[in-house]
């Protein structure tokens, strides 16, 4: 673990990006605390004003200041990108170590319906399933993650086959433990470096598509405030209003170039190896 | 054959989606709340099979879509989808296949430069490229290159595919309209995708040029543009190929975002209308359709596998 952090202190990129990831974390979290204004109260008298000392980043076609509506929406575009990430991993996980572990007719199934699901591009997928559901943050979230964890269930499975003809595993069998507790206790563990950086890219993917749904007015629907809406609202006024479509934007890069940041360093800390197996295709959400 | 498995495969995940989501697409249509008892209802329910247990709904479309028959429309027009899918494939493929060779294109030299001439400026500023590049959502880039180039500076189109005065343009003037109408959605499109080609593209050849039979093509004193362009590369290009089938999918799903912001006339552009509209049989077929557009090009990648290496033969080969 020391050498982990050894290496990655020495990153000074994923340094950066660890920073930048780590005060969004902050800034979203106290978001109402550190809002200037309330990110939904209109403004009549303040419609499309430019950035000044008063709105730092300008106001949109209702006057609600953008900052705020920003700040807001980094909750949104954060949650989405953990939860969705979250039961991908979960998913993948159970599926990837069963197929690992058990092998025979139980791998070749997993594996069968991994080819099957990454057959789809994701867009379409998603497009179809939220064409006929009530549209949420929560729906969101489970589409994205019900559509996401081919890749890790793929690595824990790669893991899985490695590890399990290992002394301590089969040590494990020959005392008689259960294939749960083996898989939990003694495998999982130590397949768990790939899974955290799958992790870690996986975010700003989620949040990659989040924002490109909401854009589309497909995502995460208003009042909610989210980088994706307001880029939305944007485009039907940006020749008046540049702020509208030019920061959330730069919010996404942002946001996404640091997670990538951060992973790849936290990837070439943990073993360099794994540049093979955890690349960064499929780091777009497409 | 794997394929046919897989093809069944897809059939069976786009009839799940759209019928174990919760949400019945009579009462989407008609709107919520109408009582499900009213006579043109049922005979709505009728008409689709509605009534029938899903297996047999199932089997029924699959036995329709095995000759293409996706059904009709919701839409007032009430056209055969496969008649609008068959509209719109060409320009989705066409999108897709330019960005292709396109990407090959830049990201080949720029990948093999930056792995002969490591550390180097040109390397550093391709790294960055690479990072902001992958970070730049799409449709943003869009909605900017538009604003800049095409409204402000008005050199370019920013949605269609062609003048509607085209028809009256002399020749030379419409392939230029029909070109300067791709030029934003295509550059938008492959952005993304170049970087990480040139990425990998860069980890490959760094690999190969370290490898001993290298050293043994320059040791006989061949040039180094044979040594890399001939001795190197081929081998280098291989993890690319299998990259590229691996992205399929990706930018057939990019083309959603920029068929919408370019208004151009394709499979993805119909999706978010059929969407919006929950037009469910032009979904599904979509879906379906897509999706084996999916598995060809895997195919296609495959094969070709074989083609630059001829250490791998096809049938011998089992799918990783």
């Amino acid at each position: 673990m020391n050498a982990f952090w050894r290496a990655l202190s020495k990153n000074r990129l994923a340094l950066g990006g660890g920073a930048v990831v780590l005060t969004l974390a902050v800034m979203a979290v106290a978001a109402p605390l550190v809002a200037p204004h309330d990110p939904h109260k209109p403004d009549t008298k303040r419609i499309l004003e430019a950035p000044s000392s008063r709105h730092w980043l300008g106001t949109d076609q209702v006057g609600r200041d953008v900052l705020s509506r920003m700040l807001y929406g980094a909750r949104v575009s954060l949650a989405v990108g953990f939860v969705s990430v979250g039961i991908a991993t979960a998913i993948g996980i159970a599926l990837g170590s069963a197929a690992g572990y058990h092998g025979g007719t139980v791998d070749a199934a997993v594996m069968r319906l991994v080819d099957l699901m990454l057959v789809f591009p994701r867009f379409f997928l998603l497009l179809a399933v939220l064409a006929f559901l009530t549209p949420s943050i929560w729906t969101i979230m489970s589409v994205i993650g019900l559509t996401g964890w081919m890749g890790v269930a793929r690595l824990v499975r790669a893991e899985f086959l490695a590890l399990k003809e290992r002394e301590f595993v089969i040590w494990s069998q020959s005392v008689g433990a259960s294939a749960v507790r083996i898989i939990w206790r003694h495998i999982l563990p130590n397949a768990m470096a790939p899974v955290l950086v799958a992790m870690t890219l996986g975010i700003p993917a989620a949040i990659l598509t989040e924002s490109g749904l909401s854009f589309l007015g497909l995502g995460v629907r208003p009042p909610h405030a989210t980088w994706g809406n307001i880029l939305n609202d944007g485009k039907e006024v940006i020749e008046l209003a540049w702020w509208l479509s030019v920061y959330p934007g730069v919010a996404i890069l942002l946001t996404v170039l640091s997670y990538n940041l951060l992973g790849e360093g936290i990837r070439d800390a943990l073993d360099p190896r794994l540049r093979q197996s955890v690349g960064r295709f499929g780091g777009r959400g497409r | 054959m794997f394929a046919i498995p897989l093809l069944l495969g897809i059939t069976f995940i786009s009839f799940m989606v759209i019928h174990l989501a919760p949400g019945d697409p009579v009462e989407i249509i008609s709107g919520e709340g109408i009582p499900i008892d009213l006579k043109p209802l049922q005979d709505f329910y009728k008409l689709y099979g509605l009534d029938q247990p899903l297996h047999v709904q199932y089997w029924n479309w699959l036995k329709r879509i095995v000759r293409l028959d996706f059904g009709q429309s919701f839409a007032p027009h009430g056209r055969p989808v496969i008649h609008m899918i068959r509209e719109r494939l060409p320009v989705t493929l066409a999108l897709n296949v330019i960005e292709m060779l396109i990407m090959v294109a830049l990201s080949v030299p720029v990948g093999v430069t930056s792995a002969t001439r490591q550390y180097s400026t040109f390397d550093k500023s391709t790294t960055v490229f690479v990072f902001v590049g992958f970070a730049t959502p799409d449709f943003w880039l869009a909605v900017m290159l538009q604003i800049l180039l095409g409204v402000h500076l008005g050199w370019l189109p920013i949605s269609g595919l062609r003048l509607p005065v085209w028809e009256y343009l002399p020749f030379w003037q419409q392939q230029w309209d029909f070109l300067s109408h791709l030029i934003l959605p295509i550059t938008v499109a492959t952005f993304g995708g170049l970087a990480g080609y040139s990425r990998y593209m860069r980890q490959s050849m760094l690999e190969v040029i370290r490898q001993d039979y290298v050293q043994s093509a320059r040791a006989k004193g061949l040039p180094e543009s044979v040594v890399i362009g001939k001795h190197a590369l081929r081998n280098a290009m291989l993890p690319i190929v299998t990259v590229l089938g691996l992205s399929v999918p990706g930018l057939i799903g990019g083309s959603v975002i920029i068929e919408t912001i370019f208004a151009l006339p394709g499979m993805g552009q119909l999706m978010v209308q059929a969407v919006f509209e929950r037009d469910y049989p032009v979904i599904m077929g979509n879906l379906v359709i897509v999706a084996s557009l999916t598995l060809f090009a895997n195919l296609v990648a495959d094969l070709s596998y074989g083609l630059i290496d001829p250490r791998i033969r096809v049938g011998r080969r089992g799918r990783a």
